[in-house]
């Protein structure tokens, strides 16, 4: 049994998909949801056991042999991914059933969660698949999914918002596929260990070149970094609750985790950093992302957009840490990409919530947040500090990490730009707690405290995200790991 | 492959752009099919009196990118469906501008 942990791990959410349309009962359909994430996220547990030290699982799909046959690879340097998006999704489990049931026609709900178990699917795959094409099909399990259950927003413009993604969505998988498909005309093989060592000897190769370009330009559109983040403002606001704050935790984060199987153990360093200028491009839209995500977020009216469009911004904390190719970067790209799904996740979760009792999170609605809903304004002020850096919270933990490895490499251009970034940060978070605090309330009867359940689950990501920044030798040590794993295998 | 990108890109009508995301997506299986073809091979099934195949992993491979691109344009077409039935029109920036003037009527 353990032995097929790593297959496990996605085909359990795989079969509740079917389950959830076949019953067509709210409840079992969420108690399917329920039962794919908690036992997606008791094989990542146990998967993340089995691979510490520095061992790797290899796991041949239906007992065909790799090269031939699929490969699941295990490593440290996936784990981390696999327990976040497992975990975000059994908080989000238990955070949907009364965000969905308000938000949702009552016959659409068992097809809502059937999308859910199938994005939670494609997102899995792709962080254990060890076969570049498999990564992409998984790619598209998980966006083809994420399109529908954006379509199902409350608002109109949520249509729109979901088309959008699919034309610029498909046209990165295209990309990526097209990238796929150079590097195996190059190689003749699709594995991702099998690519890796018969790269070097096409070194030069101009197909080789397009074939990676295509394959980043591709991923990038799926990790919405600055220039080619279009679909993500519109697609995360309009979302219904559960949803943008499962995708705002992991998709994008699966991408970036993808980003750099790609660029480290695929193509490997000499070729993506050395010989083309990967590195300096990350820099430069990293940097410009950082500052421009935040700079747009401190101008929305809506605290749905304004999170979405933060999120623009630490992706590019997260593409600057990686663009280093250093064990210090990769790390904060790691603890980053943790920290922040967790934080972000928490802060999705509090606009649900409000969503739900004030039905509006325009920000002009949240005033005198702070004193009729005390509690959630306490969640906002913990995970928006997260947002900013403010010690002790994860946030800080990872940028401290990502200055220090920055400094590290003498770039202090980029130091300058990350605090520059984070100022901009205070301010956004500064406008949600003025608005809330100091502004006087509108001349409404007490609100409603909203249900148990969403207020435990976001609760539950809140003090994960302050415990992960008061006590972060775990992940950091997890972290660093996966870096190591991942510049391992590049040399 | 351009045209398909174009298409998508210079209309403003929704099932224009699918069509032309059709295009894109069609020239890419047909790339990848390329690369599978060996110089007087013949279909990869097996038959006497013939030596040399052509390569059938591509022919696999993109008949699973095929499935993805039919569920994509079903997809797409279905939100054109929806949108069509919420805003009265196909075209983008019509939706748009009625989102707009929405947006300044509720605030």
């Amino acid at each position: 049994m353990t032995a097929h942990l790593p297959a496990l791990q996605v085909l359990l959410p795989l079969l509740c998909a079917p389950m959830c349309v076949l019953v067509r009962h709210r409840l079992v359909a969420w108690l399917f949801f329920l039962l794919a994430t908690v036992s997606a996220l008791a094989c990542a547990v146990l998967l993340a056991v089995r691979v510490s030290g520095g061992r790797e699982l290899h796991y041949a799909m239906g007992g065909w042999e790799p090269p031939v046959g699929i490969e699941y690879v295990i490593d440290a340097a996936n784990v981390p991914v696999l327990i976040l998006v497992s975990g975000i999704g059994f908080v989000v489990g238990i955070y949907a059933k009364r965000s969905i049931e308000a938000e949702i026609d009552r016959h659409r709900i068992p097809l809502v969660y059937a999308c859910a178990c199938l994005t939670f699917t494609g997102l899995l795959g792709v962080t254990a698949t060890g076969d570049a094409f498999n990564a992409f099909v998984f790619f598209e399990i998980a966006s083809l999914s994420s399109y529908a259950l954006i379509a199902m927003g409350r608002r109109r413009r949520a249509l729109l918002a979901a088309f959008r993604y699919l034309i610029i969505g498909t046209i990165g998988a295209t990309f990526l596929l097209i990238g796929i498909g150079l590097a195996y005309a190059v190689t003749g093989t699709l594995n991702m260990a099998d690519l890796a060592a018969r790269l070097p000897d096409v070194y030069g190769n101009r197909a080789l070149t397009a074939a990676v370009a295509f394959t980043f330009v591709g991923l990038c559109v799926k990790m919405a970094v600055f220039p080619l983040h279009a679909w993500l403002p519109d697609a995360y606001a309009e979302a219904p609750s559960a949803l943008s704050t499962f995708f705002a935790a992991t998709s994008t984060k699966v991408a970036i985790y993808a980003f750099m199987r790609f660029a480290y153990t695929v193509f490997g360093v000499t070729l993506v950093f050395r010989m083309l200028p990967v590195d300096t491009i990350g820099m430069v839209i990293g940097s410009a992302g950082m500052v421009i995500g935040a700079a747009v977020a401190c101008f929305q009216k809506d605290l749905k957009y304004l999170l979405a469009w933060s999120s623009v911004g630490q992706i590019g904390y997260i593409v600057v840490g990686f663009s280093l190719h250093s064990v210090g970067g990769l790390t904060a790209a790691y603890l980053h990409l943790v920290n922040h799904g967790v934080t972000k996740a928490a802060l999705f979760a509090v606009a649900g919530m409000l969503l739900l009792r004030l039905g509006s999170v325009r920000l002009s609605a949240l005033a005198g947040l702070g004193r009729r809903m005390p509690w959630t304004f306490a969640a906002i002020v913990l995970a928006g500090l997260g947002l900013v850096g403010v010690p002790p919270t994860a946030g800080f933990v990872s940028k401290w990490a990502l200055v220090v490895a920055l400094v590290t490499d003498g770039k202090w251009v980029l130091v300058a730009v990350v605090l520059v970034s984070s100022l901009l940060a205070l301010v956004y978070v500064g406008r949600i707690v003025e608005v809330c605090w100091f502004r006087e309330a509108p001349a409404t009867g007490p609100v409603e405290s909203p249900p148990a359940s969403m207020v435990a689950a976001t609760w539950l990501l809140v003090l994960a995200s302050l415990y992960l920044g008061i006590d972060p030798a775990r992940l950091d040590s997890l972290a660093e790991g996966a870096a190591r794993a991942l510049l391992g295998g590049a040399s | 492959m351009i045209i398909g990108l174009y298409t998508v890109l210079s209309h403003g009508n929704l099932v224009k752009k699918l069509i032309g995301l059709n295009l894109f997506q069609a020239s890419v299986f047909l790339l990848y099919i390329s690369f599978g073809k060996v110089v007087g091979g013949t279909a990869p099934i097996i038959e006497k009196g013939f030596e040399v195949y052509s390569n059938p992993l591509p022919h696999v491979l993109i008949l699973t990118a095929i499935v993805v691109g039919v569920a994509t344009t079903a997809l797409g077409l279905a939100l054109a469906v929806r949108i069509f039935n919420a805003y009265g029109t196909l075209e983008e920036d019509e939706a748009i501008a009625a989102e707009e003037s929405d947006g300044a009527a509720a605030s």
